[in-house]
């Protein structure tokens, strides 16, 4: 395992190794080389069967940090693959050849957070968001709730208290939420 | 069997050929466009297949997702830890206690809490529970999709049985929030271990029951056999898991390989097949159904009937679980089902993403299988691969 992640530090600019115990290991690779880095673990590590496609919006970062989750069975152990995109320029190379669910994950990252990925299988039909023409809803800056208030307007009897301050006052009145 | 030695076993041997067909013209008069769902009884929960039919034949198939889309994972990023739990749970609607064992798991491992012996036992026949009245309904559908309606009143009946015994050890029959960080709500209930044997008793026979009734029909037989053949070279490339995956000889199950509560304690084997068709993949869930009784029963056998079944935690109010990452993971009745959860040492968790098995099962695997079958088969082949759509669209 030691041997084999020196070897990806040295042939693809890897940084940032941290393990997460007990079975994970999780590693920064740069937009460019993550595509080789990627096929590299399929077809030589093991590494043949692709957990998730997933992103993470660090927008105080102005970046995108996508994640592949791959899993290598001889070994039990699975490498979370991360690479940084900006927001400014949100596009990646696609990974649709390497497993067929991929294009599915990259069409719901295009819809979720508007990430591009030339290339990948029909990547700009809807996936659960029919005729959306919001900014994709799983970007921090979409406010949920504000997007409700002004789509729906207000009704009668659907006025609701703020989670938190309703468990202090109501349901835990004595104890005022200040025990630690 | 098969021997998994190596990458290009498993069926990574090249890239996958993913060029576009070509349009199919549908004023030629020759080709038919059909919906099969959301509203249609042969479809599994809330989705749709748009399939083009030529003739009988299927030579298109879509899969669209999106009718029960609540946005889980945006809504988990704006409420506390604690509050969650009324989310995670309705993921997937027949199988909610994987949700949130998984969950809390991902929770303890930020947060570096440990779970009590016992919760630990009561949390694997909670999980096991699931997976026999998930696997009863499951059965029932399979049958009504073959046209066989007396199996499907059986076994929801039976399922009520089960609904009971969560209703007795949870207080809800459905949504039952009795997995939290640190073990679980309660122990069991006075009576509860006689209670469970019995119904364990009655669930062998009626399995018996329908093994004859259904299993040994030749019209479910005919049917389902050669339908839908899953080959071991497309398990990796497909990201296929669970009962789809062992039925075609591929012995992979988390609850073996990777074993996580107590199952390292328990007496069972990983059961496989030989060739992955409709008929195939309904024997295996048929046997892992009766594997599942026999779990309960060692579970009641071992668990201890005393102790604490909760660790000490902090008021819920003021839950922070540390920064950091981690992918945890179990094996549900289809499969790898996962909770991917990063946190950033605030009272809000930064992004979950669950990984369920129907994500490629429904989409990738089903658009890929269906092509070629006769349009009167969709229901059956969509059933046999098992799909929950509240999963895919979270």
């Amino acid at each position: 395992m030691n041997e084999m992640l020196e070897r990806l530090q040295r042939d693809f600019s890897v940084s940032e190794v941290t393990a997460c115990p007990p079975r994970m290991t999780t590693l920064k690779v740069d937009k460019l080389s993550a595509e080789r880095l990627i096929r590299e673990l399929r077809d030589r590590e093991g590494y043949t069967h692709l957990n998730f496609m997933t992103c993470i919006d660090y927008i105080e970062d102005n970046i995108f940090t996508l994640v592949y989750m791959l899993h290598n069975y001889d070994e039990k152990h699975s490498l979370g693959i991360h690479v940084d995109i900006s927001r400014d320029n949100e596009e990646m190379v696609s990974i649709h050849t390497l497993w067929a669910q991929a294009w599915t994950y990259q069409r719901e990252l295009r819809e979720m957070y508007g990430i591009r990925f030339p290339g990948s299988p029909r990547l700009d039909e809807d996936f659960c968001l029919e005729g959306w023409d919001q900014i994709p809803p799983m970007r921090r800056e979409f406010d949920t709730k504000k997007f409700s208030e002004e789509r729906f307007g207000h009704r009668e009897g659907r006025e609701s208290e703020e989670p938190r301050q309703h468990m202090k006052v109501e349901l835990y009145p004595n104890r005022g939420g200040d025990e630690k | 069997m098969t021997q998994l030695t190596g990458p290009a076993a498993i069926g990574h041997a090249s890239d996958l050929d993913f060029k576009q067909p070509e349009p199919i013209d549908l004023s030629s008069g020759k080709y038919v466009k059909l919906w099969q769902g959301p509203q249609h009884p042969g479809i599994t929960g809330n989705m749709s297949l748009e399939l083009t039919l030529d003739g009988d034949t299927i030579i298109d198939c879509k899969t669209h997702v999106g009718y029960l889309h609540r946005g889980f994972e945006k809504l988990m990023e704006r409420r506390t830890f604690i509050q969650n739990f009324t989310v995670v749970c309705r993921i997937a609607v027949p199988e909610p206690t994987f949700n949130e064992y998984l969950y809390s798991h991902a929770v303890e491992t930020l947060s570096g809490i440990e779970v009590p012996e016992r919760a630990i036992w009561l949390r694997t026949m909670n999980l096991e529970l699931m997976r026999l009245s998930s696997f009863l309904m499951w059965i029932g559908g399979m049958s009504g999709a073959f046209g066989q309606y007396t199996v499907p009143n059986w076994t929801i009946a039976y399922r009520d049985y089960v609904l009971d015994l969560f209703e007795e050890m949870t207080g809800a029959r459905i949504y039952h929030m009795y997995i939290v960080p640190g073990g679980v709500r309660a122990g069991l209930p006075e009576g509860f271990e006689k209670r469970a044997r019995d119904i364990m008793d009655g669930t062998d026979k009626l399995l018996d029951q329908i093994e004859r009734i259904m299993y040994n029909n030749s019209v479910f037989k005919a049917r389902s056999k050669g339908l839908g053949i899953l080959t071991a070279d497309m398990i990796d490339p497909y990201g296929i898991v669970g009962p789809n995956a062992r039925a075609c000889g591929v012995k992979r199950d988390l609850r073996k390989d990777e074993p996580y509560l107590a199952y390292d304690q328990l007496d069972f084997d990983v059961i496989t097949g030989t060739a992955s068709d409709a008929y195939e993949r309904a024997y295996l869930r048929l046997q892992e159904t009766r594997q599942s009784v026999s779990l309960i029963r060692q579970c009641l056998d071992k668990a201890p009937k005393d102790g604490p079944f909760q660790a000490d935690m902090p008021n819920v109010l003021h839950w922070q679980v540390p920064a950091g990452e981690t992918y945890v993971k179990a094996e549900c009745t289809r499969g790898e089902y996962g909770y991917y959860m990063v946190t950033d040492g605030s009272e809000f968790v930064r992004r979950v993403h669950v990984r369920g098995p129907s994500y490629t099962h429904a989409i990738a695997v089903m658009e890929k299988i269906a092509v070629g079958n006769n349009i009167a088969d969709v229901a059956g082949l969509m059933v046999s691969l098992h799909n929950y759509p509240p999963e895919i669209e979270r």
